[in-house]
């Protein structure tokens, strides 16, 4: 493994220590030597989609998974949401084992997941409501995240009239409205432009500041993962381990025309290549 | 929508409106039957055809004034309705709870799906015998007939609308707090409600398709008896007659099949 050079604004560190170093402070979500495998179609052989993860992230921070396409990154996030359980070792949130997806973690999904058949604002309640709130307890909550949203007025609209920036906003604050302590995002702003994905970046790290969940994003975009992270976690391809866990140092809001930025822009870029060319190789 | 439907309203945009597109095809529609009756006028006015085998439309219209004075007409059609209504209700009764377990349920639907794969493709009127000998030449043989044409459309579309959740939608409710019942309730039944929809509406086409074979088994009332009758007294204009009310009929139901559709799933664009 090679290891990044460190600067005066960041500090890189290897995975291993990483882990040890925030044992202090009780662990938000603990991965414990996690590894998943599963079956090829062909033979009895397995593929090893993670590797001995270990990783701790503690209450509050933002978390950023960024590795190239199909290395197992989004199979993290699915494993912590629950949806997916581990061969090997455990995920811990809160303190208690992973095993199964509950309201604790909060979702957001890149294909959205809105339910089309209910209108925003059901939606954004459906949480508070299926827990059995009173209805006008269910009402503020969520006009309370729509508004977070910037999308009152919108109440009684279905997905489908939305755009996909639109949707995007109900998914989170669908996901927020439900209270999580956890906020698990896979690639949200992936299907979207360029000059809305920046503007959700933004709002998504207005509401992180007002709200201070523990964040876990998922992405594939350099710039994304500098621009909304307090700490990087880069992801090797297969067999999937964490190539570097990096902490982002730079002051909020951040520029993303400033020297600093590009000068991490350009060492991510540098470890992804690497590993995206080690992939083909394979 | 079609392509064609596309291309149009991209270049009315602006100019005319959807109301005006509606308008354009409940026009072409009525121009299309006029062409229609001009020609069936025209071939038969001018001697192409034998006019027994072929009544003009003016005497089929009077053969349905006049049934509707006598008061027979409405009778056919109620007796023929009814016929329907129960078959067809009677299908949703037992198709719906079938096609939700086979849904639902991987064992069911592996033991079932064979089956309705063997009997789906024998056709109603290859029943008729069956259903005289067992229910007799009755209402109730009747009633079957159309139950069973009714039947499988009916269970196939919503045993898909149970196997066709999207697994995202159960992940997400799942995120949310949702026990087994609140994603039976607010996701997997939701998800099927349009195929069930969906299914009804073919159940109900199939039903009018097999009425007529239906009433064919000796039968003193209905549209079917109207039009076999017709035929030992060689009444060419109330067999074009009891036809065109099938027609109109089956139209009308599916309309308003259509409109409850779009009421049910209104979240669908």
């Amino acid at each position: 493994m090679r290891e990044l050079s460190s600067n005066e604004e960041t500090e890189f560190f290897a995975p291993e220590q990483g882990a040890k170093s925030s044992g202090a402070t009780p662990a938000k979500i603990r991965v414990s030597s996690m590894s998943v495998k599963y079956p090829t179609r062909s033979d009895d052989e397995l593929i090893t989609a993670l590797d001995s993860i270990n990783l701790d992230i503690i209450d509050g921070e933002f978390i950023c998974l960024l590795g190239p396409s199909g290395c197992g990154k989004t199979t993290l996030l699915n494993c912590m949401a629950g949806f997916l359980s581990p061969s090997e070792g455990a995920i811990y949130a809160g303190g208690s084992l992973v095993e199964g997806p509950g309201p604790d973690r909060g979702v957001v999904f890149q294909e959205y997941g809105l339910f089309p058949w209910f209108t925003v604002a059901e939606n954004v309640g459906y949480g508070p409501r299926i827990r059995g709130l009173p209805k006008a307890e269910v009402k503020e909550i969520t006009n309370h995240y729509l508004a977070m949203v910037h999308l009152n007025g919108f109440e009684s609209q279905y997905p489908s009239e939305l755009s996909g920036g639109m949707k995007q906003r109900v998914g989170i604050a669908r996901a927020l409205a439900n209270r999580p302590d956890i906020l698990l995002m896979d690639e949200p702003f992936g299907a979207l432009d360029a000059q809305t994905r920046e503007l959700m970046q933004e709002e998504l790290l207005k509401i992180w500041e007002a709200e201070r969940r523990t964040c876990v994003f998922v992405t594939h975009s350099i710039g994304e993962a500098i621009f909304l992270a307090d700490r990087v976690i880069v992801i090797s391809a297969r067999p999937g381990r964490i190539k570097a866990d990096v902490r982002i140092g730079l002051d909020r809001p951040r520029d993303r025309t400033s020297e600093e930025f590009f000068k991490l822009y350009r060492e991510f870029n540098e470890v992804l290549r690497e590993e995206i060319e080690r992939s083909r190789t394979i | 929508m079609t392509t064609m439907q596309l291309i149009r309203q991209r270049r009315y945009a602006g100019i005319f409106t959807a109301f005006s597109l509606r308008w354009e095809r409940l026009l072409l529609g009525l121009l299309a039957i006029s062409l229609v009756f001009f020609f069936w006028w025209l071939i038969v006015a001018f001697g192409f055809v034998n006019p027994v085998l072929v009544p003009p439309p003016e005497r089929v219209f009077a053969s349905f004034t006049r049934m509707v004075a006598e008061g027979a007409l409405f009778g056919h059609i109620w007796a023929s309705l009814w016929r329907v209504l129960q078959g067809f209700m009677l299908a949703l009764l037992i198709a719906i709870p079938f096609g939700v377990a086979m849904g639902m349920f991987r064992i069911v639907r592996g033991m079932a799906e064979p089956l309705v794969e063997l009997l789906r493709p024998i056709p109603p009127i290859a029943m008729i015998p069956l259903t005289i000998l067992w229910f007799g030449i009755g209402e109730s043989s009747k009633v079957f007939i159309i139950f069973y044409g009714a039947f499988f459309p009916i269970l196939i579309n919503t045993m898909a609308g149970f196997t066709q959740v999207d697994p995202v939608h159960i992940r997400a409710a799942q995120t949310l707090g949702a026990k087994r019942f609140h994603i039976f309730r607010d996701v997997v039944l939701r998800s099927a409600i349009p195929y069930m929809v969906v299914g009804a509406r073919l159940g109900m086409g199939m039903a009018f398709v097999v009425l007529v074979a239906a009433e064919l088994i000796a039968s003193s009332e209905g549209l079917g008896f109207l039009i076999n009758d017709a035929r030992y007294r060689f009444r060419t204009d109330e067999i074009f007659l009891g036809m065109a009310c099938i027609g109109v009929l089956g139209f009308t139901l599916n309309r308003l099949l259509v409109r409850l559709e779009k009421r049910i799933v209104s979240w669908k664009r």
